[in-house]
């Protein structure tokens, strides 16, 4: 039933300045690319995609960037969420040679899927693009892993200087890939979306939302898809028909918020 | 799936006869912060509290319905007659084919049932909506009253041109571990088969008040669920929750589940089937 599991935090940590990962008891199998709903009491619930998956325990790592996450930001060890989900379709992941391509904290939701490709013995070459070094993070935690793994920084302070869509694109033109798979900035998978012409691609898309359990429509995009259902991960020939995409998302309204 | 045209045109092209948009009011509102909907065992709570982009940025979204040709009720919420006449008109201009008059959400301030409740009210706005719009009116009535046949007599008295009946039933859950309402707003509206029986009372009631036809909404998810609202005086039926519980394909799915009612007890004319259960 979609109705929240009140679950105890049993772990937190500081992935990077300001990026928080809170570890809860959840024990329903969640895949790559799902996401939860998960409940503030008395602040908010938002959706949070999986960044750790075992099996009695889940993970979520996010940025302190307003009321929620702040709230989730502050919680501590034995403190309770509620936890629906997980919802939404997940990564499909397979082929030879995967590039992920993860923008801001987007790497968050990538890293159980990288984790995943290498199960199923498939070569993975990850971009982390962060605007300047101090938000890097599960550098550590790829690092070791027999994965081709690089960062970009806008500032060039780590890394390739530029647009992690931009390396993406000097990559496309020197390997082979057999798809891509990106979290981030809209406008970062727009433009990927763009440079992998005929090449497979998958991004994970980001909308507000409220029931998550494809009724209420705050969450559509395109003609009537639903981003917690169809969703969160659209494939490129899919994408490519949402007119509105790396365009405009909207708000709590439901008005029209330009990127 | 009310919310924008793209939705719209999907449950469209899904079986739908027509679509009721969301609650649409004059400024934009965000509603209540999440939990704005929960399961429970036999329906679903929710207190969105009427988020809508403001009827100015929603003109786009019915041109867009009208340009595919797909009927559109503009469903509209205000705080008194003025702003009902208002929201009409601008509905109207941008080619609602009917109005819904929203006087029924049982969690919102100052607006729905807290008018709806009113008699007088709901006679004063109807008929001035009437008055200076020249489409269709519905009137969405609460089950939350006492005086249901009266407020649905005071809609026809107003001029409506049908009754919609019901909103959802007022509700509460408890979280019994964090002991707090689990909806942000605590109070919220139940919909979805729980409230079936509640619906078809309510249309029973309301067909032995007034003449102009009834639309039934409430817990409707089968074939079944809609001729027990026909039987019990609706004319036409609207389905919400039920998408949850049988997939967007649900208008398609009813209306075959009709047919096959109909042929099985060899009925060749549905319209005979509306009120049969007053006789």
């Amino acid at each position: 039933m979609n109705y929240p599991y009140i679950s105890k935090i049993v772990d937190t940590k500081t992935e990077a300045e300001n990026i928080e990962t809170i570890l809860f008891n959840y024990s329903k199998k969640t895949i790559p690319g799902q996401f939860f709903m998960i409940w503030i009491p008395g602040v908010d619930e938002i959706p949070m995609s999986v960044s750790y998956i075992d099996k009695e325990t889940k993970g979520i790592t996010f940025r302190d960037v307003g009321k929620a996450t702040n709230a989730l930001f502050n919680l501590k060890k034995g403190d309770r969420i509620g936890i629906r989900g997980p919802y939404g379709n997940g990564f499909k992941i397979e082929g030879k040679h995967i590039l992920f391509v993860g923008g801001g904290t987007g790497i968050a939701m990538l890293a159980p899927a990288i984790e995943e490709t290498l199960d199923k013995k498939i070569q993975v070459t990850t971009i982390i693009g962060v605007k300047t070094k101090s938000e890097v993070f599960f550098e550590e935690r790829l690092k070791n892993k027999g994965i081709e793994l690089h960062v970009s920084t806008d500032d060039g302070s780590q890394g390739y200087k530029g647009f992690a869509s931009d390396f993406a694109s000097d990559l496309l033109k020197k390997q082979d890939f057999t798809s891509v798979i990106s979290c981030g900035p809209e406008l970062m998978m727009k433009n990927l979306l763009d440079v992998c012409k005929n090449i497979p691609y998958q991004a994970s898309l980001e909308r507000f939302m409220k029931c998550a359990i494809g009724i209420c429509g705050q969450c559509c995009i395109g003609e009537g898809i639903r981003v917690c259902k169809e969703g969160p991960v659209l494939d490129g020939t899919t994408l490519k028909n949402i007119k509105e995409f790396g365009i405009y998302k909207r708000d709590a309204a439901g008005c029209k918020v330009k990127f | 799936m009310d919310e924008d045209a793209g939705s719209m045109k999907r449950i469209f092209s899904c079986g739908a006869g027509g679509i009721v948009t969301k609650s649409i009011g004059l400024q934009s509102r965000e509603g209540y912060p999440n939990p704005t909907l929960v399961e429970l065992e036999c329906g679903l709570l929710n207190a969105m509290g009427l988020p809508n982009p403001g009827i100015k940025e929603f003109g786009d979204e019915i041109r867009q319905l009208k340009a595919a040709k797909i009927p559109v009720i503009g469903s509209i919420f205000g705080s008194d007659s003025k702003e009902f006449v208002e929201l009409g008109k601008q509905m109207q201009n941008y080619g609602a084919d009917a109005l819904e008059l929203n006087m029924s959400c049982p969690h919102a301030k100052g607006y729905g049932l807290e008018i709806g409740s009113d008699p007088r009210l709901v006679k004063e706005i109807t008929s001035a909506v009437k008055t200076s719009t020249s489409i269709p009116i519905f009137v969405k009535i609460s089950p939350n009253l006492q005086n249901i046949a009266e407020v649905a007599k005071s809609a026809e008295d107003g001029n409506a041109d049908g009754i919609v009946a019901i909103n959802s039933v007022k509700a509460m859950k408890i979280d019994l571990e964090l002991k707090m309402p689990v909806l942000s707003n605590k109070v919220g509206g139940y919909s979805g088969k729980a409230i079936k029986p509640i619906g078809v009372r309510c249309v029973y009631e309301v067909a032995q008040h007034v003449d102009i036809p009834i639309i039934g909404v409430g817990g409707i998810s089968t074939g079944n669920d809609v001729i027990e609202y026909m039987m019990a005086g609706a004319s036409a039926v609207q389905i919400g929750s039920g998408i949850y519980y049988r997939g967007i394909d649900i208008f398609k799915t009813v209306c075959d589940e009709l047919e096959q009612w109909m042929n099985d007890n060899g009925h060749k004319d549905a319209s005979r089937l509306i009120g049969v259960a007053h006789q």
